[in-house]
Parts: structure tokens; C-alpha cells; sequence
């Protein structure tokens, strides 16, 4: 559908602003993905009344208030059935979902895993701060095994999940992942995301300055970053440091090869392709560096990781989405049958 | 005869449904009135022969026909469960046809009988005339060159003791055999003995002159009416069709969101079927998400509607409430069925009354309405569609497995005969100053949805202010907005019909007034023409028609009668605390008894 649209180049992150006073806590940072929004808005080039964006409840469900298009800040963990609903009825449309940890993966979890199942042309900004913001902190799903909160004051005695496992596990055609103070990744990805066809997971690493503050730190360091992450494109070589002289490749010496650090200039280092149908590299890529226990975290923030943090496209794959193919069905009954009206189906009946 | 009542009953496997209604519709061609009523378990396939597994098909059929009938005039059993499972569903003066094929020994110890004959152990009355006849050998007779397999062949003694129920009611088979080449058009390998077991099963009764008498229906109205076209239709499929002939009266897609859940699937059966008119449907993950894709529809401009049964319904409370807070247009169908919870998934109940008016956080007030017949089910269909684009609210429609699965002959509209229904879009000169919080001078508010240009807004589950349309916390704003939504359901009472109340003699003088709602209205009519009184049977709900207190003030004796211990008596006790209402309640899963509503009354008097 997106060959009918008008794209307007000449919008700025400007006209993708709302004309109400932000009320994210300063230093949140949602401010970064509002902005990176508003600008991949303006990019994208789709004019405000022919987006719209759908939120649950929470403090990233706020977004729709700080946007200028068509908004609907509705229920939590419904934002996913509620933007199926308005896409599918409406394919014209460009409909974003925001959601935070908690709507997404815990009250909408099963909402999230069947949008990325159908494929649904949406485009869904999952602000990960792992923990509960608004309710004023508790653990969320994504909450590290023994993470200590109001709710948990012993520490949790559960597994987190990990988004882009999930993500995979629910045959989702793409995954993007981004950090709230590396805002050119972030305008990528969400701009990656809208041009992709289908249901696009960028998942937004934010800080949480008031109940979780740091839990992104290791990365979130600028001095750090470029050592500590990898960006990576579709095309290019997987090549990260801050002199960008370290690669990934594969060990192929293990019953499953694994991934490695190498020097850049090492012929083994990968080339990312992000539209490979089999999901197994992508899944080893953003599994790097995601420690599910406090005990894990802690000794990574303090002894750093052997491999990177993937951030940027790490999965991109075509395939039908759910919209198209409800509206090419009808298309293909009414070729067969005509638009039927009332009036006339009701000749179809056994009348006397 | 006026009118007789047949029932059909056999294993869930043996056919009874399809034999039950093609004997309906062939009696309806012929100009009968007919109301149907179909009884299966919850089991899809319970083990043959068990009581368990007993399923059935009442028809009602004749002149004056309000209900399916309390009890059968004349039972054909397939086998020795199903006579003994409705031994009490026949008159004193009823014909039995049963297959006595079924009666050996294994049968009658699966049906659990002590004796080896089943008349004489179900006691039947002398004056019921029992006509035995071996369906089953007959059916194997009937088609022993016909090719197909043993398995088939006794399979189609349904249509054996179909052509043995036409004979006895004197009805040409024409049109059952033009049925049957429809329904088996893909397998015409089918037709042939399907035709030659229903011919065999007519001259069976024929040439052997069976020792009972051919019933004859005196002919009814129906078949003299002008040129209204005329069919039979189950309540789900008009319910459906409802829907569609609002949404092109709009002029908007129509959506549906909708999780499988008995009794309501055959709402999503029928609309996904509907391609050809644009339906969308989605089978949603579960009924939360059936509710919130049909909302995000209603949001994005169309008609959004959901289906579900009661527990169904529980699950969409909060979307509901989110309907009635960014007040969008939605229609929420409940098929009611037993409860609580799993409940009696495939029998009929009148108990999630009090769930719709008021099973929500918050001041919740939702339009509520109901359907009474099978057939009305389009009426009230197309009508919940209405109040919800020209209100801004969700509307549910009551309906229940008697209306859903049970069919009534409907009177075909043509589209320019339905009423006009016009959306609350926003007016062109508002595009300047628009926000979502702008209402009429009936205090709807204006629809605008993405697609609109200079109409952006951002709608919200939050209170909003009254004035700006934003989000506010403001507590004279929130009393405000409380009131306001109230009122906005409320004035709905303006463009409902005036309640009207029913009287068998047409005269409405009397002193006792039956009161109903939704799909009682035939019993309680049935019931009021043997007591000589009134029936004042509501279809809307929530508001309530506007001269509601006035016609009830008239009697001096209120009986709500309903399937439920009492849902809606206490809601008009809190509507009309000045009225005495009694009570006639039952709660079996089952239609009202016809005769037990008059006996009950008859003592009260």
C-alpha cells in the first residue's frame, strides 16, 4: 500500500509535534524516542493524518499525547489488538504501537506474540527500562533473575524474557534494536521499521531515571559504547571498536559454531545479511551480551563482555502480511462473485 | 389442527438437526408459521447410543405459532436413549415413531434400561399411539444396490424417517428432494440415495397405511400474504445479516473482532462467509483482542462490532469501558447462554442481564438492547448498529441460544425499506477547532478518524476535559464528564419506539400484565392468550422507552417473567420503585414451559 501514499518531503520533526507539554520525569529516556520519532516521522515523510498511533498503559504509552498525528492511548496491553484492528480495517494507514516491558510482554504478551505471528503491518517501539515505572517500581518481565524492587525485596526468583528471543520464537519477520542517547541508531531503526511490511519490533532500550536508574549504563557510557556495541547494517561487515578494528565471525570448532571477537581485518568476519528467512544467526546476534540473572549483570557491567551489544536492523525478513492478504482475499472473492449488496444476497436465499 | 409440535431426536451423529429443519422449511414453502428449537449436548459426538449423547429438533408448526411448543404431538426417536431421554417432552396424546431397530439388547443396556421392552418400562400413557417401525433394516433395504457402504447407508435413516414424518403430515416431498439436490450439489453421488430412502420412507407410510391417521394443518395466512418474499432463518445468521445491512445503510466497512465461543460462532461463520459484501473479519487470539481489533476498526472510522457469549463477555469489560470512555461506535453481541462461568455453553439463559448494564468499572453506561425472535434478530441487529454510529457508544445486543440457534420465517426488507441511519461524522465547518471532546446539542460528540485531514486528535481511556478534549484529573471535570456520558445514553430514548403493550384480544384492558424481555416474547404471548391478559415485553433496555412507568402504571398486577432468578425485576425496581412487581423465574437452561407459566398464574389468581 505503500506506493499509494503521499509522501510529503518537505515535513520536519515539527510537524510531527503535539501541542502538549511532554510529562516524561526529566531525564527519562522516552524524551530521546520522542524526538527520534518525530524526526523518523519527518523522514518517513507520511503525513500526521494518515498515521496513527496506538498505545496501552504506562509511562511509554504517554507517546500518542507528544505526537501530532491521529492518537488512541487506550487499555493496558491491548495497544497490539487494538492497532490490528486499525490496520487491518484500514491498510492505508500507518499505524505505530507503543508499549513499554510490562504492556508488551506481561498484560499484552499474548496481544504481542499474535501480531508478530500474523505479520501485521504495524510498526511497534517496545521501551525496555526493565521495570515498572508508572506503578512506581516494580519488576517487569524483562527484570534481571534476582533484581531487587518494591515488589520483589528479596530479589525476583524468575527468568526474564528476552525480547528478541520472544520475538523470534513468534516467527517475527523483523527485529531492531536501539538505545534512548544513540539517537542516529534510533531514527534508523524506527525508520528501517515503518519501510519494512509487516510487524516491526524496535526494541528501545531507556533509562529509567527515577526507579531503575542506569540498568542500560554499560552501554549507555559514551566513552564505552563504540567497544561495548555493535551497530549493525544490512551489507556490512560486523565490525565494532571505537577505531572500528574488531569483527564478529564464527567458530566453527564447536558441535554448534558460535560467535567470536576477531581483528577486523580477520577474513572470517561476517557480513551482516538481515533478510535471511532461518532466524539463527540473527537470534545469536541479539542474544550477545544479555545476562538474565543480577549476578550475570552485575559481572558484565563490571568485568565488561566478551562480545558486543547488537543494536540497529538485526532482522529483516519479507513476507505477507496480514493486512494485504485479508483485503486480497475479499478482492479475490468479489472478483469471482461481484460486490454483492444486501438487496442482492438476500436473492441468494430459498424465499417464497 | 391449528398447530403441531414435532420433535426429532436421535444420537448427536444421526442427522437430527438437518432432518429437523428441511422438515421445517418444507412446512414454511407451504405456508406454515413455524418456530424451531434445537437441543444437542455440549459433546459433539458423546458415545452412540448413550443418553449422554441424545440430540434434538423441535418444530412448532400451524397457525398462531409464538414458540417451538412445550411438549411434542408427535416424537420420532432414532434410537432407545433418545425415547427415553424426552419421554417427558410428549403430550398424552402424541405419536411415537421410533426405531425398534435400536432395541437390542447391547442398545438397551447403553440406554440403561432394566427390561427388554422400553414402552412398557417408560410407562407411556395408553393414549399415546406408538408406532414401531425397523428404520434401520428398512434404510439398509431401501438402499441395498445403491453402491454406498454399510457405515452410509445407516446413515441415512434420518432421511428414511423424514419421508415417513411427510407422509403422515400429507406434504409433498418435492421440495425436500430440491433441498437435498442443493445441500449435496458438491457430492451428487449423494443425491440419488438420499432421494430414493426419503421416497421409500413417504410410500413406506403410504402403502402400509400405518395404523395411524395423516395430520392435516389447516392452511395458514402466511401463504396468502402480498409480495414480501419470505424464509426461514436462525437468529445467529440474521443477527449477522443485520450488521451488514446497516453497515451499507451507513455507508461504512463493517468489522467483526470475534473469538469462536458457543452459541455465538455462527456470527463469525456467517460474516467471515461474507467477502462478497466486504465483511472483514478477524478470529482474533482471544475475546479481549475480538473486542479491541473491532474498537481499533470503530476508531479508524468503521463499523465496529464484536461476538461472544457470556463469559466472552466478562473478558471485554474493559474494552467496553474504553468504548464508552473515547465513546466510539461498537456493537457488542452476547448470545447468552447457562453460567456461570463454563456453565451450560449449549443451552439458553436470560442471566447476564445485570452484566451488561452493569458489569464494568466505573460509571459505565452502555447502550442495551434485545432481540425476541429469531428472525428480529436482523431487526435489533441493524438497529444496535444504528444507535451506536449516530450515539457514539457501544451498544449490546442481547440474544441467546434459543433466538441463535432456533429460526422463525422472516419477512425479507428490501434495503430502501430500512431506516435511515446517519453517523455522528463531524461537520466540514468544525475542521479548524476540532478536539474530541465536541458534541452536539444532544451531547453526542463529533466522530472524526484517521484518513481526515486537519482533524488529528488524540482519543484516550483517561478522563478527559470537558472543554479541550486532553487528558484532565480535574474532580468537578470528572463529575462532569460522568454526567455527561450518562446523558448521552439516556436521550436514546428519544429516537426508540414507545413501548406498546400486547393483548391477545387487542384491547389491553386487562388487569394482569406478563412482562418479559427479549427471547420470551413468544412464550409469554402463548401463555397470555390462554390467561386472557396483557404482555408488556421489552426489546430496549438501556434507556428504557419513554412511557415505560406509564404503561406499566396501568395494572394492577406485574409479573416479570424471565429466565433468570430476577435480573430484570430488580432492574425496574430501581427504575420504578414506586411498582410492585412479582416474579416468575426459571432457570434450567431451557425455553419457558408455556403450560407452566399458565398453571403458576391460573393458582396465583
Amino acid at each position: 500500500m505503500i506506493d499509494e501514499l503521499i509522501i510529503d518531503e518537505t515535513m520536519t520533526a515539527q510537524d510531527f509535534k503535539s501541542d502538549q507539554y511532554v510529562r516524561f520525569c526529566p531525564g527519562c529516556g522516552d524524551h530521546a524516542i520522542a524526538a527520534a520519532l518525530q524526526k523518523a516521522m519527518a523522514e518517513i515523510g507520511i503525513p500526521p493524518h494518515m498515521t496513527a498511533v496506538i498505545s496501552g498503559i504506562g509511562c511509554s504509552s504517554r507517546m500518542p499525547h507528544y505526537l501530532s498525528p491521529y492518537g488512541f492511548n487506550t487499555i493496558h496491553g491491548r495497544g497490539a489488538a487494538i492497532a490490528t484492528g486499525v490496520k487491518t480495517s484500514h491498510p492505508e494507514l500507518t499505524v505505530w504501537q507503543m508499549t513499554g516491558d510490562g504492556d508488551c510482554l506481561a498484560i499484552g504478551g499474548n496481544h504481542f506474540i499474535h501480531s508478530l505471528r500474523r505479520n501485521i503491518d504495524i510498526n511497534i517501539c517496545l521501551f525496555n527500562n526493565r521495570i515498572y515505572g508508572l506503578t512506581k517500581g516494580q519488576y517487569s518481565p524483562t527484570s534481571p533473575k534476582g533484581f531487587v524492587s518494591k515488589s520483589s525485596p528479596f530479589g525476583t526468583v524468575e527468568r526474564p524474557f528476552i525480547p528478541a528471543e520472544l520475538c523470534f520464537g513468534a516467527r517475527g519477520t523483523f527485529f531492531a534494536r536501539t538505545l534512548d542517547v544513540d539517537m542516529p541508531t534510533t531514527v534508523r531503526c524506527l525508520v528501517e521499521a515503518q519501510r519494512h511490511k509487516g510487524a516491526s519490533l524496535v526494541e528501545c532500550l531507556v533509562n529509567c531515571v527515577i526507579f531503575n536508574n542506569g540498568t542500560h549504563s554499560y552501554i549507555a557510557d559514551r566513552e564505552e559504547r563504540a567497544e561495548r556495541t555493535i551497530v549493525l547494517e544490512h551489507g556490512q561487515p560486523m565490525v565494532f571498536g571505537k577505531n572500528k578494528d574488531k569483527g564478529l565471525a564464527l567458530d566453527y570448532n564447536t558441535v554448534i559454531p558460535h560467535l567470536i571477537v576477531v581483528s577486523s581485518a580477520d577474513p572470517r568476519v561476517l557480513v551482516h545479511d538481515a533478510t535471511t528467512s532461518d532466524p539463527t544467526l540473527h537470534r545469536m546476534l541479539a542474544l550477545m551480551g544479555q545476562p538474565d540473572t543480577i549476578e550475570a549483570k552485575t559481572d558484565m557491567e563490571q568485568n565488561g563482555s566478551e562480545l558486543p551489544i547488537a543494536l540497529g536492523v538485526i532482522r529483516s525478513v519479507s513476507a505477507d502480511t496480514y493486512d494485504a492478504a485479508v483485503h486480497r482475499q475479499i478482492e479475490e472473492v468479489q472478483a469471482k462473485t461481484g460486490k454483492r449488496s444486501f438487496d442482492s444476497l438476500t436473492r441468494t436465499l430459498e424465499t417464497w | 389442527m391449528q398447530s403441531v409440535v414435532v420433535r426429532f431426536v436421535g444420537d448427536s451423529g444421526d442427522g437430527m438437526q438437518l432432518t429437523g429443519n428441511l422438515f421445517s422449511s418444507l412446512s414454511a414453502i407451504l405456508g406454515d408459521e413455524i418456530s424451531t428449537f434445537p437441543d444437542f449436548p455440549a459433546e459433539i459426538r458423546a458415545p452412540q447410543g448413550t443418553l449422554g449423547g441424545v440430540s434434538g429438533f423441535q418444530v412448532h408448526l400451524g397457525k398462531g405459532v409464538y414458540t417451538p411448543g412445550d411438549k411434542a404431538d408427535v416424537l420420532v426417536a432414532m434410537n432407545a436413549a433418545a425415547l427415553k431421554v424426552n419421554v417427558n417432552h410428549i403430550n398424552k396424546h402424541s405419536i411415537v415413531i421410533c426405531d425398534t431397530d435400536s432395541f437390542t439388547d447391547k442398545d438397551l443396556e447403553k440406554a440403561q434400561y432394566t427390561t427388554d421392552n422400553p414402552f412398557t418400562e417408560l410407562q407411556l400413557p395408553e393414549s399415546v399411539q406408538i408406532v414401531p417401525v425397523p428404520l434401520t433394516t428398512l434404510t439398509k433395504e431401501s438402499l441395498h444396490d445403491s453402491g454406498l457402504d454399510l457405515k452410509a447407508i445407516v446413515r441415512s435413516k434420518n432421511m428414511f424417517a423424514l419421508g415417513l414424518v411427510c407422509w403422515l403430515f400429507d406434504r409433498p416431498i418435492d421440495h425436500a428432494i430440491s433441498f437435498l439436490e442443493d445441500k449435496f450439489k458438491k457430492k451428487p453421488a449423494l443425491i440419488a440415495p438420499n432421494v430414493k430412502v426419503l421416497s421409500d420412507g413417504y410410500n413406506y407410510g403410504q402403502n402400509l397405511a400405518l395404523s395411524v391417521n395423516q395430520i392435516r394443518l389447516e392452511p395458514s395466512a402466511v401463504s396468502t400474504r402480498s409480495s414480501v418474499r419470505h424464509t426461514s432463518i436462525a437468529g445467529n445468521k440474521a443477527t449477522a445479516w443485520g450488521l451488514i445491512a446497516a453497515a451499507e445503510k451507513a455507508g461504512k466497512q463493517l468489522f467483526l473482532g470475534s473469538y469462536p465461543i458457543t452459541p455465538a460462532t455462527d456470527i463469525l461463520h456467517e460474516l467471515s462467509a461474507r467477502k462478497d459484501c466486504g465483511v472483514i473479519t478477524v478470529q482474533a487470539e482471544d475475546e479481549i483482542a475480538g473486542i479491541c481489533t473491532a474498537l481499533g476498526a470503530s476508531f479508524a472510522g468503521d463499523l465496529g462490532v464484536t461476538s461472544t457469549s457470556g463469559p466472552g463477555l466478562s473478558l471485554k469489560s474493559e474494552a467496553i469501558g474504553l468504548a464508552v470512555m473515547a465513546e466510539l461506535p461498537l456493537v457488542v453481541i452476547d448470545v447468552q447462554r447457562g453460567g456461570p462461568s463454563t456453565g451450560l455453553p449449549t443451552k439458553t439463559e436470560q442471566t447476564d442481564l445485570l452484566q451488561a448494564l452493569y458489569g464494568r468499572n466505573g460509571e459505565c453506561p452502555a447502550a442495551v438492547i434485545a432481540a425476541s425472535t429469531p428472525a428480529n434478530c436482523f431487526h435489533y441487529a441493524y438497529m444496535a448498529a444504528k444507535i451506536a454510529l449516530e450515539n457514539m457508544t457501544p451498544v449490546i445486543l442481547l440474544s441467546d441460544t434459543y433466538l441463535a440457534n432456533g429460526t422463525s420465517v422472516w419477512n425479507i426488507p428490501e434495503m430502501q425499506d430500512l431506516p435511515r441511519i446517519r453517523p455522528q461524522s463531524v461537520p466540514d465547518k468544525l475542521s479548524a477547532t476540532f478536539n474530541p471532546a465536541m458534541r452536539d446539542e444532544r451531547g453526542v460528540r463529533y466522530w472524526a478518524y484517521p484518513g481526515m485531514e486537519g482533524y488529528c486528535h488524540r482519543n484516550i481511556g483517561l478522563e478527559r476535559d470537558a472543554e479541550k478534549g486532553t487528558i484532565s484529573t480535574d474532580p468537578l471535570n470528572h463529575e462532569q464528564m460522568v454526567r455527561t456520558r450518562a446523558a448521552k445514553v439516556a436521550q436514546i430514548a428519544d429516537s426508540i419506539p414507545l413501548l406498546q403493550a400486547w393483548s391477545p384480544d387487542k384491547k389491553t384492558n386487562n388487569d394482569l400484565a406478563l412482562i418479559g424481555w427479549g427471547s420470551t416474547e413468544g412464550h409469554l404471548k402463548a401463555a397470555a392468550t390462554e390467561l386472557g391478559c396483557d404482555v408488556v415485553h421489552f426489546n430496549y433496555i438501556n434507556p428504557l422507552p419513554r412511557n415505560t412507568q406509564e404503561v406499566l402504571g396501568r395494572y394492577k398486577r406485574l409479573v416479570v417473567c424471565e429466565l433468570n432468578s430476577g435480573q430484570f425485576a430488580a432492574y425496574l425496581r430501581t427504575q420504578m420503585p414506586q411498582l410492585k412487581f412479582k416474579q416468575f423465574n426459571r432457570i434450567e437452561g431451557q425455553p419457558f414451559q408455556v403450560e407452566e407459566i399458565v398453571k403458576e398464574l391460573k393458582i396465583d389468581d
